[in-house]
């Protein structure tokens, strides 16, 4: 009988906030719902960031995705839609034809990975990633860094003229 | 015991129920949050791979950009809805009609 150990718990708790949070996103019948649902899954893959040995995403991720795309959506959702209106914020459509196509293509993806058919590396003693991926972009990746400063500043400047008012 | 057969499991039940709320979600705001769940999936998968293969740093290179990208998609698309949501009174996508041929 394999030993059961610690990482192994903590993956299948992490797995089971993930996808259960993810579970609620999709499933939920009011959009504010959805919203703080999709909360525990960010952060059910920030814990397995960490598991994976990537500190450096895993605090990246809760710094921009909880931080910031989770605050944004929850704005968004308040400004836009009324709350207390069950029916017209969250219905669900064309679920009929949804399910199969999902149900098909998850047993399609699965069925692509299942035996034993990676060659795993050997396992190297844990080290923190942040300078090596401190040092990778500023050598190897240097002009896709510089490239998606300047699709944020675009980002930042286009939604600036799509929310602005005309000035009569 | 846990192998990468079970990240690739979790990640594509994950990319499953992403593109399950992109399908049946008709608010805005809900597909919205179906694509970040797709990112995340795709992400993940890639930190799982290069963590396996023994890779230190192409996997969190490709999370970090990912990440990136997904907030400035996140900023426009909501700018986007909150236009729509001006335009038409709602953020309904079967009712933003006007492009229907």
């Amino acid at each position: 009988m394999p030993m059961i150990e610690l990482k192994d718990i903590a993956f299948i708790i992490l797995a089971l906030i993930t996808l259960g949070s993810a579970g609620g996103v999709a499933f939920s019948k009011k959009i504010i719902y959805s919203g703080f649902s999709l909360l525990g899954s960010l952060f059910g893959v920030a814990g397995l960031y960490i598991l994976l040995s990537n500190d450096f995403i895993a605090a990246t991720q809760l710094l921009i995705y909880v931080g910031g795309v989770l605050i944004l959506i929850l704005f968004a959702i308040m400004l836009t839609s009324k709350i207390g209106d069950i029916a017209v914020t969250n219905k669900s459509i064309n679920w009929k034809v949804a399910i199969p196509i999902i149900a098909g293509l998850a047993c399609f993806l699965i069925s692509s990975f299942s035996g034993d058919i990676w060659k795993v590396a050997d396992k190297t003693p844990y080290q923190s990633s942040v300078s090596f991926i401190g040092n990778a972009l500023l050598k190897e990746f240097l002009l896709p860094f510089e490239v998606i400063s300047i699709v944020l500043l675009c980002a930042l400047i286009g939604s600036i003229v799509i929310l602005k008012r005309e000035v009569k | 015991m846990i192998s990468i057969n079970s990240y690739l499991f979790v990640t594509v039940l994950l990319f499953c129920l992403g593109l399950y709320n992109v399908i049946t979600r008709s608010n805005a705001v809900g597909i919205l949050m179906g694509v970040e769940l797709i990112l995340n999936a795709a992400s993940l998968n890639m930190v799982a791979f290069a963590h396996f293969n023994g890779n230190l740093v192409g996997g969190g290179i490709f999370a970090l950009f990912l990440i990136v990208l997904a907030a400035a998609e996140a900023a426009v698309a909501l700018a986007i809805v909150v236009s729509i949501y001006r335009q038409f009174g709602t953020i309904d996508v079967e009712e933003a009609t006007n492009l229907k041929g």
